[in-house]
């Protein structure tokens, strides 16, 4: 089968997918200005925290001190008559007018989540009360009068632990510690394994990590009591197909509810749903009859925003031949999903896409424990659980090549799934559009100067430094499809059920032919969302991206949209605007032919405007027809509706069912991107502290759309990788207090801390979406922890250190040196 | 500053210490002279946001360390969500409004910035601009180690520093060829 036959087992949703041709493209390829920018340089950008609306109160949150504790009572009388204070809401009198928040895990009337913690605490920055006031000085002010009497509880800290105790509980209705455990095996896993040469074993921890954007999440609420109709501002996504969740918390009708997009500063997944913010700011403008604001400072943000990233405990086992051939791998995973398990299992699901990684694994097995402790709980992270999969994976590889003595280049290629293997069906039964993988490496080594660099290391070697290389040659899902959420749930009184995940555009060519694009859940975050969406209007009405308008609609009445994540963007918005485009295009089509007394077969799209093939002199300019379509309707065909927009949704390229007994997930994730990251560094062992001394990033996304936007994702992505490798985490003590909640001590790489990357691309397009696009915003942050902890392990490899537990920091660095030499 | 361990002078009677008082201040912001009557707790930063509406200075963590609400107080950059208003009475404030020569003209830094793509959210861009600025005016031809390591005051999370890198040292080209 050759890359652009499309597959044939029949899936649930296939988008219409036309395949532009690729040699006449103006703008895609073209690494153009953003047109996002010049407000932004100039301050002028609209963050939330900037919108000012009459008589606007400010809310802040009191927040738990305990990790653990009943709540016995909660007094604001003093609060409530605090100068300024318009109102307090304590967490039991929220939980008497409000719904419980969204939750998409298993058994959600089992470990409820509301907005205010209403019977105990169950992690230190937990909410207990609102105070509203007129000022945030005289909020925070009146925060402090509030008292609350708290039944202290034993804290639950340690997952492993919590997963057998069954005495002390985060939830006593779960009857357990462990919200969700479940082990799947894909093929003859058992038989791979007794027949392989060689099983290697690891035990790997991958640490608690936050996205922490400097925006932090902020919602303003503004009801109306006499329409009932509730309109929240907010930098959170603001998807019309799940907007009703909030609207269920609040008690207001769907159709009464709009979530207004504004632009944010940064997400990295964080500000996927946000359910608290928007909640908080719109029950208290409920109540208080004004619009009320809430912006979460730092503290808010790390420790009441539900945005903690993974925190495993792996035990991995790869089985292969002598050759170094692979056959089979095991993953066993304990994940400390903290208090609240919001979107459930999703992040397994999301790693269960790519579990094999780039490599030909025939069998798989993947048990999880999704464990609750008192912590801040899960949400989305740049990677949303591959990224730890991907860790785990590229880890093992690396150590059954030192254990077979191959260099992890030649294990790597060995086992690469080639190029003519595509589409190609993993274990778990996701399906990879394309790939071409060799290349990759070839061009990586290539850049790298992998030879090169073998022979500087044994050099420096020679003088003492601890100088290491590493690689990762690892895969970037794109596009998810819900199933990653529900495949879990498969009780048989349920009915079976997916979602496509959506995307919808509206587009509009104005009375003088002005193009305006209109988005739906698509908040701008840094990801380029308007400049995507202005190249794509750009390349097939023949304009210039900076003349498209790109309106950002509101939740209500809105087409349905799922926004950001997963590096879906690019890919919907690319099939969207392409379908939507082509129905305007047919209109002006037979607007053209009609009004120039033709047949259509005789006109030819050509620089903006219908012309008469072979006569230059005879065409129609969209103006012109926009012109036809808006003002002469005696011009128009019989028929034919005056003016010229078109709604445009687009389907989830390719989604396949699960099978019933979840032998086989389906395709659920199948735009698949490669890349390649060589790092060279250096190890003080005397400190622990580690230095980039060089780094090469090669990645194939598919057709690419801004190169120089991408580039920017890569490398932001890599530096963030880096933070996770090295510097970042969220720790506890014994007592489930945070160590760390500031930036003084959460250590986000500075410019000193990150090294200068050098890119490469290589191009294999995706059969299955419009111009062949993949997406790649999570892409740096999937490979750099692998490629970092390869080349520590390279550097220490005389001390006989691996890195085993992410981040490498310093202080654990030094820690390994010394317990290898005792 | 110096740290001292000497014990603080006691409060003299002439001092107004409640919280509640206004204190007169005048402040210069990118050339207009404000005069306004602030709490003394009264961050610079609320002084900017919220009475000048001059939104483009940001907070980010509140306490000083991301550098995202940078601005330059007599010249030098300052956090301003740890500079209380009265500590800038008399002062030339300069904040990201002011850096554009007009509407339709960006400063070359900002027009850098826009070409080498050195933001992608633009919420740490404002300080990162006027850091860049101070940079370039006592280094007009820095090494690109000597940006990473002058911009290592100011907190990015979306581009790895690498295009704002990128940005500086191109807009110290084309200040030079400018003469500016």
């Amino acid at each position: 089968m050759t890359q652009t036959d499309i597959p044939t087992d029949v899936p649930v949703a296939t988008a219409p997918a036309p395949m532009a041709p690729h040699k006449d493209l103006k703008w895609i390829g073209r690494s153009v200005k953003r047109v996002e920018d010049p407000k932004l340089l100039r301050g002028l950008g609209r963050y939330i925290d900037d919108v000012v609306l009459p008589g606007m109160l400010h809310a802040v949150v009191l927040r738990s001190p305990h990790a653990h504790a009943r709540i016995v009572s909660v007094d604001a009388e003093r609060a409530r008559n605090a100068p300024g204070v318009v109102a307090v809401l304590t967490g039991p009198e929220a939980a008497a007018r409000f719904a419980p928040l969204p939750d998409s895990g298993p058994a959600p009337d089992k470990h409820v989540w509301r907005v205010l913690a209403a019977d105990k605490v169950r992690y230190v920055g937990e909410g207990v009360a609102v105070v509203v006031a007129e000022t945030r000085y005289q909020a925070e002010d009146a925060r402090t009068l509030i008292d609350v009497t708290y039944d202290l509880l034993d804290p639950i800290v340690d997952p492993l632990e919590a997963a057998e105790n069954t005495d002390d509980l985060v939830h006593e209705a779960l009857g357990t510690n462990v919200a969700y455990e479940r082990t799947f095996t894909f093929g003859e896993v058992a038989h791979d394994f007794a027949t392989a040469d060689v099983v290697v074993r690891d035990r790997l921890r991958w640490g608690r990590q936050t996205a922490h954007p400097l925006d932090t999440t902020a919602a303003i609420g503004d009801y109306d009591p006499g329409t009932g109709e509730m309109v929240v501002h907010t930098n959170s996504i603001s998807m019309t197909w799940l907007a009703f969740g909030a609207a269920v918390a609040l008690g207001i009708p769907s159709n009464k509810l709009d979530l207004r997009p504004y632009i944010s500063g940064g997400s990295f997944g964080s500000k996927q749903f946000c359910w608290r913010s928007t909640v908080t700011a719109a029950m208290m403008s409920k109540i208080t009859g004004r619009p009320v604001k809430y912006v979460e400072d730092r503290l808010d943000h790390q420790l009441n925003g539900d945005q903690h990233g993974s925190d495993r405990y792996y035990d991995v086992e790869l089985a292969l031949m002598r050759d170094g051939t692979f056959r089979s791998l095991k993953i066993d995973c304990v994940d400390d999903y903290g208090a609240y398990i919001q979107f459930g299992v999703g992040s397994h699901g999301n790693a269960l896409a790519q579990v094999t990684g780039p490599y030909r694994i025939t069998s798989t097995e993947y048990r999880v424990r999704a464990v609750l402790t008192n912590k801040t709980q899960q949400g989305a992270y740049r990677g949303f659980g591959a990224d730890a999969g991907n860790w785990a994976l590229e880890r093992i590889v690396d150590k059954a090549a030192a254990e077979l003595g191959m260099d992890p280049v030649d294990i790597r290629r060995r086992n690469l799934i080639p190029p003519d293997a595509f589409p190609y069906h993993i274990p778990s039964g996701n399906m990879y559009d394309s790939g071409n993988y060799e290349p990759v490496l070839d061009h990586a080594l290539e850049r790298f100067g992998y030879a090169g660099w073998r022979e500087k290391q044994a050099l420096m070697r020679a003088e003492g430094r601890k100088v290491g290389i590493g690689i990762v040659t690892a895969n970037e899902r794109s596009v998810y499809g819900a199933t990653e959420f529900w495949f879990w749930f498969d009780d048989k009184d349920v009915p079976v059920k997916t979602t496509s995940t959506p995307e919808g555009v509206s587009l509009t060519v104005d009375t003088v032919g002005n193009l305006t694009v209109t988005l739906y859940s698509t908040p701008f975050w840094g990801n380029s969302s308007d400049t995507v969406a202005a190249m794509l209007v750009a390349e097939e009405f023949d304009v210039d991206p900076a003349d498209v308008t790109v309106v950002h609609h509101g939740t209500k009445g809105g087409l349905p949209a799922a926004g950001p994540g997963g590096s879906r963007l690019t890919v919907m918005l690319a099939g969207a605007v392409t379908g939507a485009a082509k129905k305007i295009k047919d209109k002006l089509l037979r607007i053209a032919a009609h009004d120039m007394e033709v047949d259509e077969a005789d006109l030819e799209w050509v620089d903006g405007g219908y012309q008469v093939r072979g006569a230059e002199d005879a065409r129609r300019s969209t103006a012109d027809l926009a012109m036809l379509a808006y003002l002469v309707k005696t011009a128009l065909p019989a028929g034919e509706e005056s003016g010229l927009a078109a709604n445009f949704v687009y389907d989830h390229p390719h989604l396949t069912m699960p099978k019933p007994d979840r032998s086989d997930l389906g395709s659920f994730y199948p735009c698949v991107g490669h890349a390649c990251h060589l790092v060279a560094v250096e190890v003080d062992p005397e400190t622990g502290a580690v230095d980039i001394l060089d780094y090469v990033a090669v990645h194939d996304s598919g057709t690419l759309v801004n190169p120089r936007s991408y580039d920017g994702q890569i490398v932001g992505g890599t530096a963030q990788g880096v933070g996770t490798a090295l510097s970042e985490e969220l720790t506890y003590d014994a007592g489930g207090n945070p160590q760390v909640g500031t930036f003084w001590d959460y250590l986000i790489p500075t410019a000193l801390d990150v090294p200068e990357v050098d890119f490469g691309h290589e191009q294999t397009p995706s059969p299955i979406t419009a111009h062949g696009i993949k997406g790649g915003g999570e892409a740096g942050r999937l490979m750099a922890p692998g490629a970092l902890s390869a080349a520590i392990d390279d550097a220490l490899r005389d001390h006989g250190v691996r890195v085993t537990e992410l981040p490498a920091t310093p202080e654990r660095i030094v820690g390994w040196l010394r317990k290898e030499e005792t | 500053m110096t740290a001292t361990h000497e014990p603080a002078a006691p409060v003299g009677t002439d001092v107004d210490t409640d919280p509640a008082t206004l204190h007169p201040i005048t402040i210069t912001v990118n050339g207009t002279e404000h005069r306004l009557r602030v709490e003394g707790r009264r961050l610079l930063v609320d002084v900017l946001r919220q009475d000048l509406r001059l939104t483009g200075t940001r907070t980010g963590c509140d306490q000083g360390v991301c550098g995202v609400c940078t601005v330059r107080l007599d010249g030098r950059t300052v956090r301003s969500c740890i500079t209380l208003a009265v500590q800038a009475d008399g002062a030339d404030v300069r904040t990201i409004e002011g850096v554009a020569p007009d509407a339709s003209t960006l400063h070359p830094i900002q027009q850098a910035f826009w070409e080498k793509q050195g933001l992608q959210c633009g919420f740490c861009t404002p300080g990162m601009v006027l850091r860049v600025q101070e940079i370039l005016e006592e280094n007009p031809t820095p090494t690109r180690a000597q940006v990473r390591e002058g911009i290592s005051s100011n907190l990015c999370r979306c581009t790895g520093y690498q295009f704002i890198v990128d940005a500086a040292i191109e807009a110290a080209a084309q200040m030079a060829e400018d003469g500016s």
